[in-house]
């Protein structure tokens, strides 16, 4: 029988991996890319709760995060393209311009 | 039946998602990622709601996969980054193994609480998933979703502003 607790511990196995990518990994890029794993298994966990509690509120948080992340994505390439462009670089670890 | 069909589609989710973290090139990163996508598409139409499952392909799978990919492209990235992709290796299992263990137990150990609404499987499929997502939307979260629209313009005269040549 599936229970919506299935999916639960699906989304908890996506978000670890999330994490475990954005912290591991040196180019910002990829990072990126992990996080909007992470925001995807929250996003799983609104719609199974949402379905399970026959309610729709849950749904309409996930068509925000979506928009959120669409976002997020324009600036933060853009972000990236930017200090590609002085740095040669997109590695997190040339990121220290504020470093001290 | 569905119990195993859900098991396929979160083994393919878990190992594309692990693609995603241990692929050295991005560009293979960014496929694993689609697939991923599409795997928490088919679990959305698995949960009665398929509206939400064409808004992640569009959305995800379609228009940031694409933008993701030609940022890769453009910076056109040498092999000499792939040979070190990763830093940190034992530190952040360890912590994703802490953030993982918590989630499950929290899952395992809670009661799933909370007032059950009034739309129904039933009637999801009688009146159609979209006409009451939009319901919804303009009437109950009508000042967020222009808020939302306002967000999506500023967010793109900051990337034209960012990506310039010269500010």
């Amino acid at each position: 029988m599936l229970t919506v607790y299935h999916y639960l511990g699906l989304s908890a196995i996506l978000f670890a991996l999330g994490t475990y990518g954005v912290l591991t990994r040196r180019n910002a890029i990829v990072i990126f890319m992990c996080i909007e794993l992470m925001l995807n298994a929250v996003n799983l966990t609104f719609i199974s709760l949402s379905s399970y509690l026959n309610n729709l509120d849950g749904q309409i948080f996930v068509f925000f995060v979506m928009s959120v992340a669409a976002a997020e994505a324009a600036v933060g390439l853009a972000l990236m393209i930017a200090f590609f462009r002085n740095k040669e670089s997109v590695e997190v670890e040339d990121f220290n311009l504020l470093k001290w | 039946m569905e119990l195993l069909f859900f098991y396929l589609v979160a083994l393919v989710a878990i190992l594309s998602a692990f693609m995603v973290v241990k692929c050295k090139n991005p560009v293979n990163s960014a496929i694993s990622l689609v697939m991923t996508f599409f795997c928490l598409a088919i679990l959305y139409v698995m949960l009665y709601a398929p509206f939400m499952a064409a808004v992640q392909v569009l959305v995800y799978a379609g228009a940031i996969m694409v933008l993701i990919l030609f940022v890769i492209m453009l910076l056109n990235l040498g092999p000499e980054m792939m040979e070190r992709f990763q830093h940190g290796v034992v530190g952040g299992a360890i912590v994703a193994g802490i953030v993982m263990i918590q989630a499950v137990m929290f899952v395992n150990r809670g009661e799933m609480a909370g007032i059950s609404g009034d739309v129904t499987r039933d009637q999801v499929l009688e009146v159609g998933h979209m006409e009451l997502i939009g319901m919804k939307l303009f009437t109950e979260f009508m000042l967020p979703f222009q808020i939302a629209g306002i967000l999506l313009l500023i967010a793109i005269v900051g990337a034209l502003v960012l990506a310039k040549k010269e500010v």
